[in-house]
């Protein structure tokens, strides 16, 4: 996606990320779901570092976007609502421990993956100073899986569905029910990385992790998907003239 | 119209289900958090407690863990904070909708 940018845009990226490697070693960097202090300085660091292109990226997305569709500043407000909801919930699962979703889904499908980094960092924010949930010093890699890996996922899920001319309800229930579950997934690989298991390595890890976060996620992920596609309908009803400057209903995704 | 009212009021029920079942199955469960329980596994997998390196801010200045009752008044302050800004904005959107259907004198059905 860089290569599209300019020298000047480059020159932005290149100091912010100077800037980002200073900060990092003041505990200022990365995470979403790992909680303060449990990812290693090193990894805090550098989950950071790898955010900020993307958080670049976010940013003139939304820039770009609301320059050309001006009107669908109300839309990503709400989709930054939804992340706020939807992440505030903490839900029971049939694995008898709770959890709670992401809330990514909605704004990956409406506008493309990319601005979905901005609104994810803000209510990571909110979450690791005000709620001890989360943390500062995780913050990079929180932020990576929620607010970039995540969406990435819905997006790429939503688009292949469109292609395969699923049904768009179907499309968006499958794009936000597994974005969600991805971000968990990343989640149990970013601490099998920081602490591979002495028997079996980071796999063994990676499946250790997994075992912990997927099945309370599973149900979780299916109500996000559901209540996705509750706000989809809604906006179809009420909202088609952003959806149309969007390129939601006619196809090209933006 | 209707159909997509039931569609939706079916989905909602279907949400709130798969949400409340787990309490009334697993009554002798604890429902913690799935992030504590990663740490639990941090533990197993080095073999010793582990001693996170940092605590949160918010900890160390009021010298202790957030209080329950505070956590919940942020938690809550975080849903408040978003559905005031669905509430809103869906509002403005569905009043624009009757005005528009009004004017042009057809009811748009979709």
């Amino acid at each position: 996606m860089n290569t599209s940018l300019n020298i000047r845009e480059k020159r932005f990226i290149a100091v912010a990320a100077a800037i980002a490697l200073v900060f990092g070693f003041t505990p200022v960097a990365s995470a979403m779901h790992i909680m303060e202090g449990y990812l290693p300085v090193g990894f805090s660091v550098a989950w950071g570092v790898i955010c900020i292109p993307f958080l670049i990226a976010g940013y003139m997305a939304i820039k770009k976007n609301l320059k050309e569709n001006p009107k669908t500043i109300t839309l990503l407000a709400m989709a930054g609502a939804y992340v706020f909801v939807l992440s505030s919930l903490k839900i029971p699962s049939v694995t008898g421990s709770c959890s709670h979703m992401t809330g990514t889904g909605l704004g990956a499908i409406l506008f493309g993956p990319a601005p979905m980094s901005i609104l994810g960092v803000i209510v990571l924010l909110f979450q690791a100073i005000l709620l001890a949930h989360g943390g500062l010093t995780t913050l990079g890699a929180n932020t990576f899986s929620m607010a970039i890996a995540g969406p990435f996922m819905t997006y790429g899920i939503f688009i292949l569905c469109k292609k395969i001319k699923i049904n768009r309800h179907v499309g968006v229930f499958l794009a936000a029910a597994i974005g969600d579950l991805f971000t968990y997934c990343i989640t149990a690989f970013q601490l099998a990385l920081a602490y591979p298991s002495e028997s079996g390595g980071v796999a063994a890890s990676v499946v250790k992790f997994l075992a912990v976060f997927a099945p309370t996620q599973v149900p979780l992920a299916i109500i996000e998907g559901i209540l996705t596609v509750v706000i989809i309908i809604g906006l179809e009803t009420y909202a088609q003239p952003e959806l149309n400057d969007l390129g939601y209903l006619t196809g090209g995704v933006k | 119209m209707t159909a997509t009212k039931k569609t939706v009021i079916g989905l909602l029920i279907l949400v709130a289900l798969i949400a409340i079942v787990p309490l009334f199955i697993l009554q002798d469960a604890e429902f913690g958090g799935s992030d504590d329980a990663g740490s639990v596994a941090i533990s197993e997998i080095t073999g010793t407690e582990y001693e996170p390196w940092f605590t949160p801010i918010f900890e160390t200045a009021i010298n202790g863990e957030i209080p329950g009752e505070v956590e919940s008044l942020f938690f809550c302050l975080q849903t408040g904070i978003g559905v005031g800004i669905i509430a809103f904005v869906m509002g403005r959107f569905v009043e624009r909708k009757k005005q528009e259907d009004g004017k042009s004198g057809l009811k748009k059905t979709k």
